[in-house]
């Protein structure tokens, strides 16, 4: 991890630094940059658009007063935010007035991760950019050129670099994220969960959480349906580590032993086969090898799975019985952020089982089936074809990979195999905090011959590019129609409130003029994005004047339960629900889960989990000053009986250092009742290292650092990361 | 006359801060200040842990020492629902009213007045609710006026079990938690 240790603080020139400082000092200068018009219009002004801050695209309006930017509020006909935001989204505005934005195009001027540079124009940039991308045409090939993207602004640049000749675009929202747990319900049911996610939560009459922190975790429409699933009195079941919020509610908490879940789960089917507690008529009709399934399971008593989970067998049972009193409105939640131990796909099978034997797959207060509106898309030329496969899963190593797998264009990007990877895209995805060990990230870095970065703030993976493209701040731009499947059908639009405050740019722009300047401008048969927007909303009888009034249309509302029209239909192999799964069989994988031992924390060592607040999106909101100031740094739990061994007191200071010697940014002691004490608790998204990050700079730890150890599910290629285990060092 | 009051339901609050985050861009608190904040209450021993989670501001207490002590008469109590406010132009920053209060619910604005929740009375006198009531997305807060038996505050208080905060000061405060 030298290579990290070593690393240089962000050193912009003088001129960029200065600009973010006059910013801090004069905020009104920012201010004044956000009128909508060069004129100021008086009184109030609303304008609809949706919220970026996570990528849940919660329909938003936002208010100017006399032409400035005051707040932003839930759009009232947005299904997904019904009119309420979440902390993050109401505290958007912060996103505009950031002083450490990026502010210009920046290109290296020194060696990789030194974090030196010249402020460029964008002619300059693009012009750069352009002629890289060309040299590596010509040497290895478009292939060579990989995209890592988060979030729906990514489709344009997508777009661009498809009509280059790339084929290897991938997001780390799958192989590190909720990848597992998609792969889990596909080799069940044969569809995945989706995002937003499939849950009838508001209509569950039991809701089991395994791990999903929601209230803390603040996915806005799964957070507001879980409110009134709690005031509906529906049983909550929580399992975790840590007595987390939705704990609080729960009329069932498990205090699982980390890395358990599966034994647990196991059980619980155990108690609901063999006391026949499951949907009978149910199973019968849609299921496929429950016989052997069941034979499976007999061995998987409580008694068993508490010397595993340290669950006591009354309470698996108990937990049991009160979700199958309650099925088939009883929904297991999928979770989301399902990387932890590189088993996690089988372990999203045993949840999608659960509920298959609950029935609550297609029904009121289970799972429904969404439903989305549909454009077609814009008649761009073909993309070029490529004799080239891609490269993030060679072989179909993972055969069950369903997503592109970052780590394994990270991994191709080091080896050069089965062809070299030379340039890197990376649009508004903080490689350095999404990805597990930093070191070979680092390392994959060090063979391209271009990297660039379009984003909103200079983080981390930032520093380490060739060239930096500052993009405009979601209030000040248009994206693409967001469709999502969900309940119902709606379309919404993002488009600009105010102006951006310097020479940031929108990323259609920055897609368009880049393809211009690489001769492919015939894939930009559109001026502006306007005229692409207008031409998919003319094809389904819409208009972009009448969405930009309205910001949601809301389409037809079909039926979403098997009960209210829905035919129940599995696009598995066997057509059916898989309780016995074949195609896992001849991949040589267990057709039904088992469990297997997770490593043990060496002494004095404990297992490092992390999670969300309320207050942050992953490592890309802690500059934001509004949101900065519900929460600008984050707590390392440890359980009391742990803290009075180590000495340690509340509030203090610690370094955690983890199996490998890797040692974090000092980070605040939270010693409490709320956790175990085999394991220690932090917030991801923080201790930032990029000196241009003023307001976040030094401010808490990062987990990410101290995943240097990953666990590669060999279903689908996902990393588990919960297998790093950290100690505590004293600061003097 | 109105007298309003707020009901917040703590079983359904998560302490997500929309409503500290609501407030600030309302009422453009300043960074590095909040009108309301959060309290998370922890008893027991793990795993047998009870948790009250709080959304905490200005009690708008009918009996306000903060009014009492104010030298200038800054600090006074509204026409309007009996609201507790600050006239900023009378205020000279002498933080009695700090002290005197004992839910520390005030602050000194960077422009040298003593500073607190409104009741966003901006906002009620045209019909609206107060910022951090309207956002919640777990709509677990209310607002309305306690002195009419049919409001759906004082409906929550008598169906309900709930408890104000440290009610032994004696200032009579006008928010109460449903437990």
């Amino acid at each position: 991890m030298n290579s990290i240790s070593r690393r240089k603080f962000l050193k912009i020139t003088g001129f960029s630094v200065g600009a973010a400082a006059a910013a801090t000092a004069l905020s009104p200068m920012i201010k004044g940059a956000n009128r909508i018009n060069k004129e100021k219009v008086k009184g109030i002004q609303k304008i609809p658009t949706y919220c970026d801050i996570c990528f849940w695209k919660c329909g938003t309006v936002a208010y100017l007063k006399d032409g400035e930017l005051w707040k932003v509020e839930g759009h009232p006909n947005d299904p997904l935010s019904k009119g309420r935001l979440c902390p993050r989204g109401t505290g958007g505005i912060g996103a505009v007035s950031d002083p450490d934005r990026l502010r210009s195009p920046l290109i290296r001027t020194r060696e990789r991760g030194e974090e030196v540079w010249k402020e460029v124009t964008w002619d300059e940039a693009l012009g750069y950019i352009a002629d890289k991308m060309q040299k590596i045409k010509t040497q290895y090939g478009p292939e060579s050129v990989a995209s890592f993207s988060h979030g729906i602004g990514g489709n344009f640049l997508k777009h661009t670099l498809k009509a280059y000749g790339a084929i290897n675009f991938a997001a780390p929202s799958f192989a590190q994220c909720r990848g597992p747990r998609d792969v889990g319900f596909e080799l069940t049911f044969g569809e995945a969960i989706g995002s937003p996610e499939r849950t009838d939560i508001e209509n569950a009459k039991c809701l089991v959480l395994i791990g999903s922190h929601l209230g803390e975790n603040m996915h806005n429409t799964q957070v507001q349906e879980f409110a009134n699933a709690v005031q509906n009195d529906a049983s909550v079941i929580v399992v975790d580590p840590r007595f987390s919020v939705a704990a609080s509610k729960a009329k069932y908490y498990l205090p699982i032993k980390p890395g358990t879940d599966i034994a647990l789960l196991l059980a619980w089917m155990n108690v609901i086969v063999s006391e026949k507690l499951y949907d009978v008529d149910y199973v019968s009709k849609y299921g496929f090898g429950f016989e052997q399934f069941a034979a499976e399971l007999s061995a998987y008593t409580p008694e068993w799975a508490y010397t595993e989970t340290g669950i006591e067998p009354e309470l698996i049972r108990a937990s049991a019985r009160e979700m199958a009193m309650h099925k088939p409105a009883t929904l297991v939640h999928p979770g989301r952020h399902a990387t932890w131990y590189g088993d996690d796909a089988q372990r999203s099978r045993a949840i999608a089982l659960l509920n298959a034997l609950l029935g609550s797959w297609g029904r009121k207060g289970g799972f429904f089936y969404p439903a989305s509106y549909s454009l077609p898309g814009y008649p761009y030329p073909a993309y070029p074809t490529s004799t080239k496969e891609k490269l993030d899963n060679p072989g179909k190593k993972y055969p069950f990979a369903s997503e592109e797998i970052t780590t394994g264009i990270r991994e191709a990007t080091i080896t050069e195999q089965p062809y070299p990877i030379k340039g890197w895209f990376i649009y508004a995805t903080n490689l350095i905090h999404a990805l597990p060990n930093q070191e070979e990230t680092i390392k994959a870095i060090q063979n391209l011959d271009l990297m660039v970065v379009v984003d909103v703030i200079p983080s981390e993976i930032a520093g380490w590019a060739d060239v930096v493209l500052p993009e405009s701040v979601y209030l000040e731009r248009y994206d693409d129609l967001h469709m999502s499947a969900f309940k119902e059908t709606f379309i919404g639009i993002r488009q600009p409130v105010v102006e951006s405050p310097a020479d940031q740019k929108p990323n259609w722009w920055i897609a368009k003029k880049l393809a211009e300047k690489l001769g492919l401008g015939n894939y930009y048969p559109w001026n502006h994005v306007e005229d692409y927007l207008d031409h998919r909303l003319k094809a389904g009888g819409l208009s972009l004047e009448q969405l930009k009034k309205e910001g949601i249309i809301r389409g037809p509302k079909p039926p979403i339960y098997f009960e209210d029209g829905i035919v129940p239909e599995f696009p598995t192999p066997s057509g059916k629900i898989e309780f016995y799964s074949l195609q896992l069989q001849e991949a040589g994988f267990d057709p039904v889960p088992k469990f297997k031992r997770p490593e043990q924390a060496p002494s004095g060592y404990y297992r490092l989990l992390f999670g969300r607040a309320p207050v942050h999106s992953f490592s890309r909101t802690q500059s934001n000053r509004i949101l900065m100031d519900m929460m600008e740094e984050n707590e390392v739990w440890v359980n009391q009986d742990v803290a009075e061994k180590w000495g340690l007191k509340n509030a203090q200071h610690v370094r955690l250092k983890n199996q490998d010697g890797v040692v974090s940014n000092k980070i605040k002691v939270k010693v409490t009742e709320r956790i175990r004490t085999d394991c220690v608790y932090m917030v991801h998204g923080f201790g930032h290292n990029s000196k241009m990050l003023k307001g976040a700079f030094g401010k808490g730890a990062s987990d990410a650092g101290l995943v240097t150890k990953y666990a590669t599910d060999p279903l689908m290629g996902g990393t588990g990361m919960n297998v790093n285990f950290v100690t505590f060092e004293m600061e003097a | 006359m109105a007298r309003y009051g707020m009901v917040i339901d703590t079983k359904k609050c998560v302490g997500c801060m929309d409503c500290v985050v609501a407030c600030k861009t309302e009422n453009n608190v300043p960074e590095g200040h909040n009108r309301d904040w959060i309290v998370t209450v922890a008893n027991g021993k793990f795993p047998d842990v009870n948790l009250e989670i709080q959304s905490q501001r200005c009690n708008h207490c009918d009996n306000t020492p903060c009014v009492a002590c104010c030298p200038t008469g800054a600090s006074h109590v509204h026409d309007v629902g009996g609201v507790v406010l600050v006239e900023h132009n009378m205020c000279i920053g002498c933080k009695a009213c700090l002290a005197a209060c004992p839910y520390d619910a005030r602050f000194v604005h960077p422009d040298g007045y003593a500073d607190k929740c409104t009741f966003c009375i901006h906002s009620v006198e045209k019909g609206e609710l107060p910022a951090c009531v309207s956002v919640c997305p777990t709509h677990c807060m209310y607002f309305g006026d306690l002195d009419d038996p049919n409001s759906e505050v004082s409906k929550l208080i008598a169906s309900r079990k709930n408890h104000p905060l440290i009610p032994e000061a004696g200032t009579k405060p006008r928010i109460f938690y449903l437990t």
